[in-house]
């Protein structure tokens, strides 16, 4: 189903099926295969919330394949930018990059994408453990770098990229306060483990 | 109130631009009309194909590029128009309800003749043409567009602007009943643009009323707008409402909304890169798919027309 977007505009490219690609064709597919990437990133950050909150651990076998869909959605967005708009012309895009931070953090972040889907089989998990873990939680760098991404490319009406950082400050907010609240917990049965050591000294 | 632009012309002693385009017809159905007794000839002007044909006007071949012009659809389906939504499809799907009739323009500022003139009044003295122009946004892409107006130059001189008028400031229409857009506030509305007295009395900038042979279609800047081809299209002012002779240059819309990026002149200029983007590349809509970038022009390729205007100007500081 993840793949129905790209299937869209595949007929939008071929001049067959509902989606128009417009009067800026090159354009349109840059700006479509970028919001799926942010979408199926921002779809992956919703499962563990979810999870927590419906017990339905099926969940996150949905997780690895919205992940590697959003990898697969942002390297069409990055083709499209550097093949059909810059024309695989390498100076002219090494020094935009170079010379625009918007690109610079959009290239960053599809690079931080790597590590993470080359570690995404079973195999992988089972032998990185608890590094896995650490690994992965780069993806809250590599949303915090997209969503700042599109925000600096866009001229001036902000609305899109502010919908999109609203959810991602919700998303994120959640793993804030579950750590708060967790941090509070083992503070409290440590106090409740050692009275001795805190109680106030005798006079 | 209206007054009148010269000592003793009355607005309805004006020739209606109809009849004054078919005057050698109406002259010959006249002169028929007496020796066979018939019907006076200003029922002519009255008549609905008249008025629509003024637009199909001759091509100026001195102004106009030999590049092929965009299709009619790509012109008036890929705009930016944030009066109408900041989608390039939103004007097109929003603009349906606009009245672009009746208009007025209010003519003030350092001149002799002000006041409001209706359209037609506006209009009738001046001979349309065509005009196939290229027309470059900010944002690096362009089309070529065959635009029918006249010389802004023909219009503001009529108005006997005065030794302090160095500027000339130009506002859009502000009713966010009929503009949607203007709900939110992306801009700063009403849409304000201008131009040093020498740009706007340059032989190509072109006040447009129409495009492709028929009248200009709400979403690109109906009834009246600016044409400045040597500069990024945000200057082409759409839906004019006020035309002022001032003396300080005008606070422009996008210079006020992001001064670092948007510029009072905004010339082409592919050294001279926005911000955030390169500016020496564009993509040329209707290319397709595979098409390549092509080479910005300096100045969209109107420099020998108009380096002149900014010689010894730093063009970097000046954007």
């Amino acid at each position: 189903m993840a793949l129905l977007p790209a299937l869209g505009l595949l007929g939008g490219v071929l001049q067959i099926g509902p989606v128009h690609l417009g009067a800026d064709p090159v354009r349109t597919l840059i700006h479509e295969c970028g919001i799926w990437t942010l979408r199926l990133l921002w779809l992956t950050l919703l499962i563990t919330p979810l999870r927590e909150l419906t017990g339905l651990n099926d969940l996150l076998r949905l997780r690895r394949m919205l992940g590697l869909f959003a990898f697969f959605y942002a390297l069409l967005h990055m083709t499209a930018y550097v093949w059909l708009d810059q024309g695989l012309d390498g100076a002219v895009i090494v020094s935009e990059v170079i010379k625009r931070p918007y690109l610079a953090l959009g290239m960053t972040a599809v690079l931080l994408m790597v590590p993470l889907a080359i570690t995404s089989t079973n195999a992988i998990m089972r032998r990185l453990r608890k590094r896995w873990l650490v690994l992965h939680r780069l993806v809250y760098v590599i949303a915090l770098l997209g969503i700042w991404h599109f925000w600096w490319q866009v001229k001036k009406d902000i609305r899109e990229p502010l919908v999109y950082a609203l959810l991602l400050a919700l998303l994120l907010g959640y793993r804030v306060v579950k750590a708060v609240a967790l941090r509070r917990a083992k503070a409290r049965s440590a106090l409740a483990r050692a009275p001795e050591k805190t109680a106030a000294p005798a006079l | 109130m209206s007054r009148p632009y010269g000592p003793h012309i009355l607005p309805s002693d004006i020739t209606p631009e109809a009849v004054f385009m078919d005057r050698r017809q109406v002259l010959a159905q006249g002169l028929a009309g007496a020796l066979l007794g018939a019907a006076t000839p200003l029922a002519a002007w009255a008549a609905e194909p008249a008025a629509a044909d003024r637009y199909k006007a001759a091509r100026n071949a001195r102004y106009s590029v030999t590049d092929t012009p965009n299709s009619y659809e790509e012109i008036t389906g890929y705009n930016n128009f944030y009066e109408f939504g900041t989608d390039k499809s939103d004007p097109a799907a929003n603009a349906r309800n606009f009245k672009p009739s009746p208009w007025n323009v209010t003519v003030d500022g350092e001149c002799e003749v002000k006041g409001s003139f209706a359209l037609e009044d506006l209009l009738s003295p001046q001979t349309l043409e065509e005009r196939v122009y290229r027309m470059r946004c900010v944002e690096a892409w362009s089309m070529v567009i065959p635009w029918v107006g006249f010389p802004l130059a023909e219009l503001l001189k009529r108005y006997k602007p005065t030794s302090k008028a160095k500027y000339v400031a130009f506002t859009t229409l502000n009713d966010p009943k009929q503009m949607p857009g203007q709900r939110e506030r992306v801009l700063d509305w009403p849409y304000v643009e201008g131009l040093r007295i020498d740009e706007a009395m340059h032989p190509l900038t072109l006040l447009a009323v129409g495009v492709y042979g028929k009248a200009l279609p709400n979403q690109s800047g109906a009834p009246l707008r600016l044409v400045v081809p040597w500069k990024y299209g945000f200057k082409g002012i759409k839906s004019i409402v006020r035309i002022s002779f001032v003396e300080q240059q005008p606070r422009t819309s996008w210079s006020h909304a992001a001064p670092n990026e948007y510029g009072f002149y905004a010339n082409v200029n592919p050294a001279v890169d926005h911000p955030r983007w390169s500016q020496a590349s564009e993509r040329h809509i209707g290319g397709g798919l595979l098409a390549k970038r092509q080479a910005t022009l300096p100045f969209n390729g109107y420099g020998a027309e108009v380096a002149s205007l900014y010689q010894g100007m730093d063009l970097r500081r000046y954007f």
